[in-house]
């Protein structure tokens, strides 16, 4: 019996309201540097599989490394269910999909041998030392295939391929007690081409982070801030991006009020979209970890909440449409609702048309990280400089920001004609990080936007 | 199927280890004030550790099938790792931590649920507008090390979790509130974690508004782990000591902060989360000061960074499956002070307590920075809490802050199960409020 023939013969009579099988398997490569010193070479592989079935309402998930005995794993996981249910099963329709989905590579990683990729990341680590006063440097490469096999007892069959690669490097600089940092980090869905050509980028790390020693600090308070397309990108993911997702909103009541349809987040300029169908991006996928077909979902139009991420559950009880955003990080994990490529789309304004008129405001640029609370979220930038009379002057040490999705949205008053992409990063909520995403955006402006000290 | 161990020890190594994992977990989750979900997650697998011509070679599975192939790839890989700085430990003494508990093992399903259940139902008597999630988790874990030194060793640990809390919207403010627990023994006072989620609800009944400047700032214990411990502890840990990017690098033996400021790392606890007889590379546990009052006293080692310091492995490596071990904390342990709790708001005129943070470890934790917004803090006025400060960030740094201590409380409490702190008020942290 073929594999999926197991899966399928191991749902025969599973006696719940719907089950899926899931079946993984990895194989990975990294290749570390700490300071001079490669630290680190590793080739790992994983398998592994997990069962989630439905009933009355209630979810049992059982996950596992061997995968023989997929019947038991199936009658555990019903039980599970049947344990918990209390209410009814509701999942949104979706045809169920058949499908065989090869891995895109453009430039597999795969195809390289171990050596031409440590003698790239040797040369990387060698660029940031060729700035004086470097104290330690890190480089970080890595690629992982996944290949995942997924039926449900509603007869989809889906399997899919993932190929993705990652890059990071970091470097110190260090003046008695005061140490410094600067990072860059980048990642590709099946382009090892994305990360072999870095040799600006990276050598741009290492004088940043000697030049940060000499830079001054500024004081935190509210003031006009121009991000640059990839902490933007950043700030649309944690702004807006998580409240967008339903599974926070589906069962409050309180919630469902404040995020009802059609109410106005942001100034008519505003227009953010999420979907896993926006192809060759971390994000894209043909159908999400319930079998279904991916899309791209508008979430703010014209200023104006329309939309929101769901997977099968959060739409049926919303009474809206499945939009393929149901994300596994991997077998250990059951889906749940996740962002895919998030972008604000670009609007008219030159760089220069926003630097006009801003008298003392600071140019944020690259990420160190951000994190929401729905209402309040926190965005870092990797670089910050002072913007005085329409003109972007020093670089000052890097700056939190922080905001309100009531009112921050609101304060953006500029947005770009030009559009990037952060492919550097991976988001983690629920215990399931970091699952790969991308965000986008032209350069905005924010008014009025909450500044730490630095 | 042959044993990957002796498979390994049967090559030609300098050296080989085999550490393998195993555990059964399963946590129930409640959401929206009802048990929505129950698992049963299971992991396993081995890594194969090897020095081979005086490199570092690993390589891990999942796969029980694949074991077979590791000896063959972590041949390969070895030529290009790192060069070897220690030797494998043999057998040594190991302290008895108690770790293990039957009742954990023993628990049954309905139980869990009353857990949870009972502590939502008892928030929700109070504030029935409360949306409010848990989750109790049980778990069994296996570790086991096995090297050509001739160690051969293993131990089980049990862990169980509670937490819960909920949010509440009213209009445009979300305030969530949050407690929870971790231990590898069975509790069943649970309590404490109500009445510390009533207080949170009621310091949070009104909104204040936030100063700004630097003022006197309270961190509890959860604001302490939250906040300090991160940008602290990475001053000690090893790698950043070896690579030169550290502040306490050439410091140790000095005062760097407060005397009032003692840090432990201590594997030997009972109970805690973190503790084990043994290190990830099976060095024994062992209670020892990062800070003793005030002075830089060690620093936390593995054996690879370690034999490059030309110092001994403290106990410290840690290890996840795919990666080499690498020095960390096991447990934190922060001594109190003399201060009755009460006493730390005493004579501040105006000032603010942290409890949670959101994005703090964003940004330079390496050089002691902190910056974060105050997901959950209240304003302090002339003595007493008066509400909730919103769109509020504080920044600072560690070393400076513990520097300008103003009082430590007389009691520590565990967060979490893997750090046990008390409140400390200080000065030298910006705050910065929206206006």
């Amino acid at each position: 019996m073929t594999q999926r023939d197991q899966m399928k013969d191991a749902l025969k009579g599973h006696g719940a309201d719907y089950v899926e099988i899931r079946l993984e398997e990895s194989d990975s490569t990294r290749i570390q540097y700490l300071a001079r010193e490669l630290e680190e070479i590793g080739r790992n592989s994983g398998r592994g599989g997990s069962v989630r079935a439905a009933f009355n309402g209630g979810w049992g998930f059982v996950s596992f490394n061997d995968t023989d005995d997929l019947k038991s794993r199936v009658r555990l996981a019903v039980e599970q269910a049947k344990a918990v249910g209390g209410d009814k099963t509701e999942l949104a329709e979706t045809d169920p999909s058949v499908a065989d989905v090869p891995a895109v590579l453009v430039n597999d990683p795969n195809a390289v041998s171990l050596s031409d990729k440590k003698d790239r990341m040797d040369h990387y680590n060698d660029l940031i030392w060729s700035t004086p006063g470097i104290q330690s440097s890190s480089v970080i490469y890595g690629d992982n295939r996944r290949r995942v096999h997924f039926v449900n007892s509603e007869g989809a069959s889906v399997d899919q391929e993932f190929v993705h690669v990652i890059c990071y490097v970091s470097a110190v600089a260090r003046d008695g007690g005061d140490v410094q940092q600067a990072s860059f980090s980048i990642g590709s869905l099946g382009d090892y081409g994305l990360i072999d050509g870095l040799d600006d980028e990276i050598r741009a790390v290492g004088q940043r982070a000697v030049d940060l020693l000499s830079a001054p600090g500024i004081e935190g308070g509210e003031r006009t801030v121009i991000l640059d397309p990839v902490l933007a990108g950043v700030f649309a993911h944690e702004a807006f991006g998580h409240l967008s997702e339903a599974d926070h909103v589906y069962e409050n009541e309180q919630l469902k009020e404040i995020m009802v349809l059609g109410r106005k987040f942001g100034q008519p300029h505003l227009n953010i979209v999420d979907g896993a169908a926006i192809p060759n991006l971390r994000g894209s996928m043909a159908y999400d970890d319930e079998g279904t077909p991916t899309n791209r979902t508008d979430l703010i139009r014209d200023g104006v909440l329309v939309g929101r991420l769901h997977s099968r559950e959060t739409a049926a009880k919303m009474g809206e449409k499945p939009s393929g955003n149901a994300r596994a990080i991997n077998y250990n994990h059951p889906p749940i609702v996740r962002m895919t490529n998030t972008v604000i789309e670009p609007g008219d304004a030159s760089l220069e048309d926003l630097l006009e008129g801003v008298d003392d405001g600071v140019y944020v640029r690259n990420w160190y990280g951000g994190m929401t609370s729905m209402e309040m979220f926190t965005f870092s930038s990797g670089e910050a400089y002072r913007i005085r009379k329409g003109r972007i002057e020093e670089m000052v040490r890097p700056v939190m920001l922080s905001g309100n999705v009531f009112k921050t949205l609101n304060q953006i008053d500029g947005i770009g004609n030009d559009l990037g992409m952060n492919q550097g990063g991976g988001c983690g909520k629920a215990g399931q990080s970091p699952l790969p995403v991308s965000n986008g955006s032209p350069h905005i402006r924010i008014q009025n936007c909450l500044v730490s000290g630095a | 199927m042959v044993d990957l161990f002796q498979q390994a020890a049967d090559s030609g190594f300098d050296q080989a280890e085999v550490y393998r994992v195993s555990s059964e977990s399963q946590p129930i989750g409640f959401e929206s004030n009802r048990l929505k979900e129950a698992s049963r997650r299971d992991t396993s697998g081995a890594a194969l550790r090897v020095i081979k011509d005086g490199r570092i070679g690993l390589s891990a599975t999942t796969d029980p099938a694949s074991e077979a192939g590791l000896v063959e790839r972590v041949g390969e890989i070895a030529p290009f790792g790192a060069a070897a700085a220690f030797e494998m430990p043999g057998p040594a003494d190991y302290p008895a931590v108690d770790i293990f508990d039957p009742a954990v093992e023993a628990l049954e399903f309905d139980t869990m649920v009353q857990t949870g259940q009972s502590l939502i139902d008892a928030i929700r008597k109070d504030w029935p507008e409360l949306n409010c999630s848990a989750s109790v988790s049980r778990g069994l874990h296996t570790t086991s090390l096995r090297n050509t030194a001739g160690l051969e060793a293993d131990f089980r640990q049990t862990s169980y979790s509670v937490g819960f809390g909920g949010e509440l919207v009213r209009g445009e403010d979300m305030l969530f509130v949050w407690e929870g627990y971790a231990s590898s023994r069975l509790f069943t006072d649970t309590g404490w974690m109500v009445e510390s989620v009533l207080r949170q609800l009621e310091w949070a009944r009104n909104t204040a508004e936030a100063p700004s400047g630097q003022v006197p700032v309270i961190f509890t214990p959860r604001g302490v782990s939250a906040a300090l411990l991160g940008p602290l502890v990475s001053g000690f840990n090893g790698k950043s000591v070896m690579t030169g990017s550290s502040p306490m690098g050439e410091r140790l033996g000095e005062k760097v902060v407060d005397e009032r400021i003692s840090v432990f790392d201590d594997a030997t606890i009972a109970g805690a989360i973190g503790s084990r007889p043994y290190d990830d590379e099976g060095i024994p546990s062992r209670r020892f000061p990062l800070i003793d009052r005030g002075v830089a006293s060690n620093f936390l080692y593995d054996l690879q960074t370690a034999g490059r310091m030309k110092a001994a492995s403290t106990g410290a490596a840690g290890r996840g499956l795919t990666s080499l071990p690498g020095p960390g904390t096991s447990v934190v342990d922060i001594a109190p002070g003399d201060t009755p709790y009460d006493d730390l708001f005493l004579g501040i005129k105006e000032g603010i307590v942290v409890e949670r943070l959101l994005g703090a470890g964003q940004g330079n934790q390496m050089g002691g920075d902190f910056k974060a917004n105050v997901l959950l803090g209240y304003k302090i006025e002339n003595g007493k809490i008066v509400g909730r400060i919103k769109d509020t960030m504080i920044s600072g740094n560690v070393y400076d802050a513990l520097s300008k201590l103003e009082a430590v409380s007389d009691t520590a409490e565990w967060v979490y199960g893997t750090v046990r702190a008390p409140a400390i008020r200080c000065l030298g942290v910006e705050v910065a409020a929206a206006g």
